[in-house]
């Protein structure tokens, strides 16, 4: 009796007395470890736009400042002049559209068949689909080069389109699929005890549910098909370059001029980190989610 | 530990179990309507996609690594022949290519870890912290996350600049130090270690992100339950926390081994383009043995043997995958 009391009673009031006191003591020091960690992570992101914005003959200073010098839009001109800006980020834009809009419509078919139909083979299906995203870029380079050279597309958009397909069309089936596996069955099925076939009720109950994860899914192969270096670098010649390969050849005559590159870095990675912070919410809500559940 | 043994198996069950049925009565009611070919029908363009891009190079690649295809071969002067397993012979053979392979390993394990670990650390101290620091550096993470790859390397290669870099800068205003000029990438270890804090930059906020997402799902009681029993912090991170994260670290390790092993704009574009003996990894050195050398056979067979080494982890990553596949 005198035991029970004696363990139930401390450890009750232990346990509430202690909570609060530890909770608000250290909340100082967290924080302060949260600022570390901020500063350091965002450094580099801080650097880029503090270099590319400030004059630059202050980027070479011996003894540069940490915080901003001045504000210039110099080093973008001068970025612009160094190279050829526009036509490798036009190439970029139009391989990176390409790619999306065919892997979207090529990807929600498949997708459709492996979330809402049950046959013979699906599971190696979904194996298959899974296995080829593990397939390193690199192993696939030589071949596709020339796969590419046989059929004339070295150096072509087109060549670099289908080819930017093998990672962008397992991406799009898998991510699509999560999103499709989440609308209940049940919608789709009481729109067709109402009458609706069912391409009818896809159309009107599953793809308007379905619109965001749309969106979301091609933002990001968007932004997975603008970054690709390696097939761009290899299967490009330099006049034909796109915006990865751009900025990774960013030299001059006069050997690497920091600024306007960092003005060129700038310039790739704004847009791309907007799309990113607008979608990415919604990647990883999808991702974790069946993550979670294993 | 056994709260946690007794709580997944508790916590899994229900969703694993209710499916099935589901996943089994859908079948009936499409083949009514639509045929067995249906969901063929629908597979047909990816496939043939797939089967174009994706599986005629992966068979290439493997007769390429038993062929001799060099120079010659690829202008079509001569026709490539067979040559068995000399291209792996002569790989294997050498002493570079260890020397590659073991540089590698190392590599990805270096990055792995101080991404794991940096990531938990990172995820748990978010769990600490005011609302309005957890939303600064979130902003931060899912912008560095969202940095294209060649970007994020050119700018540590302005970070890590001899002469003008901003860290050497830093570094000479200690006390004794001077580093105004020193490179980085004079010698392999200490580039890598660079090109390694690089790599590890880019990845940490991802693991962040999803060890975070992950670790709202811990029940509260269960660490209530944990403290009360007696354990500290790191009881309850180690019984309690962990086995429930399990899957999702499983995940995102298998997940940073391929990538890691798997290297390359940050390693080229570091290295100008042309990097160093002591700086090649795997992917590099099959690229600059097919590219460079123009030694496709040998190229490939390096590219192979990638492959194969890498299975292993994918086969890990498969299964975590295909678990939560059966799930849904």
């Amino acid at each position: 009796m005198s035991s029970t009391s004696s363990v139930g009673g401390p450890s009750g009031v232990g346990g509430t007395a202690v909570a609060p006191g530890r909770r608000r003591t250290p909340k100082l020091g967290w924080n302060l470890l949260g600022l570390v960690v901020f500063l350091v992570l965002g450094f580099p992101l801080y650097w880029m736009l503090d270099t590319a914005f400030k004059p630059a003959k202050d980027a070479i200073d011996p003894d540069p400042s940490l915080l901003p010098t001045g504000l210039t839009l110099a080093n973008f001109k001068r970025a612009l002049d160094i190279a050829d800006f526009w036509g490798p980020v036009g190439r970029s834009l139009v391989v990176s559209l390409s790619v999306v809009v065919i892997g979207m419509v090529v990807g929600m078919l498949a997708a459709l068949a492996i979330s809402r139909f049950a046959f013979r083979g699906r599971k190696i299906v979904i194996v298959g689909i899974l296995a080829v995203q593990m397939v390193p870029l690199v192993a696939m380079i030589i071949p596709v080069f020339l796969l590419l050279n046989d059929l004339g597309q070295y150096d072509k958009l087109t060549g670099l389109i289908v080819t930017y397909l093998t990672f962008i069309l397992p991406f799009t089936v898998w991510t699509l699929r999560g999103f499709i596996v989440n609308i209940p069955r049940e919608l789709e099925e009481a729109a067709m005890v109402d009458g609706c076939s069912r391409t009818g009720a896809f159309l009107r109950v599953v793809l308007p549910l379905l619109a965001p994860g749309m969106v979301a899914t091609s933002v990001y192969g968007f932004i997975q098909a603008w970054n690709e270096y390696l097939y761009a670098l290899m299967l490009m010649s330099q006049e034909h370059q796109t915006a990865t390969v751009w900025l990774g050849n960013f030299t001059t005559k006069h050997g690497t001029e920091y600024a306007p590159m960092m003005a060129g870095a700038t310039m790739m990675a704004v847009p791309i980190v907007v799309l990113f912070l607008l979608v990415q919410r919604k990647m990883a809500a999808g991702l974790t989610a069946g993550a979670v559940k294993g | 530990m056994s709260a946690a043994d007794t709580t997944t198996p508790a916590k899994v069950p229900p969703p694993r179990q209710a499916p099935p049925p589901a996943a089994w009565d859908r079948p009936r009611r499409p083949r009514g309507s639509g045929g067995a070919a249906t969901p063929w029908l629908l597979l047909a363009p990816c496939l043939l996609v797939l089967a174009l891009v994706m599986a005629y190079p992966l068979v290439r690649l493997v007769t390429l690594s038993f062929q001799k295809f060099g120079q010659p071969q690829l202008w079509g002067f001569q026709g490539a022949t067979w040559v068995g397993f000399a291209n792996f012979r002569a790989v294997l053979g050498d002493g570079e290519f260890w020397a590659v392979v073991l540089r590698t390993l190392v590599f990805a394990a270096g990055a792995v870890l101080l991404t794991m670990v940096l990531g938990m650390a990172v995820a748990l101290l978010l769990q600490r912290v005011s609302p309005w620091m957890k939303t600064l550096v979130n902003i931060v993470l899912v912008a560095s996350w969202g940095m294209p790859v060649i970007v994020a390397t050119t700018v540590f290669k302005w970070l890590f600049d001899s002469d003008y870099g901003i860290l050497n800068a830093l570094l000479s205003k200690l006390p004794g130090v001077h580093m105004i000029g020193h490179n980085w990438f004079a010698s392999g270890p200490q580039g890598l270690a660079v090109i390694m804090l690089l790599v590890v930059w880019g990845a940490v906020p991802f693991v962040v992100i999803t060890l975070g997402a992950g670790l709202t799902q811990v029940p509260k009681e269960l660490e209530e339950a944990a403290r009360l029993d007696g354990a500290g912090a790191w009881g309850v991170f180690r019984y309690v926390t962990l086995p429930i994260l399990k899957p999702i670290i499983v995940m995102l390790t298998t997940l940073s081994v391929i990538w890691d092993m798997g290297v390359f704009p940050q390693v080229f574009v570091m290295r100008g383009g042309h990097p160093e003996a002591e700086f090649q990894v795997l992917n590099t050195y099959s690229y600059d043995r097919a590219f460079q050398v123009n030694d496709y056979a040998q190229g490939s067979a390096i590219a192979l043997l990638t492959v194969v080494l890498l299975l292993g982890v994918v086969a890990v990553y498969m299964r975590q995958m295909l678990k939560i596949g059966d799930v849904e």
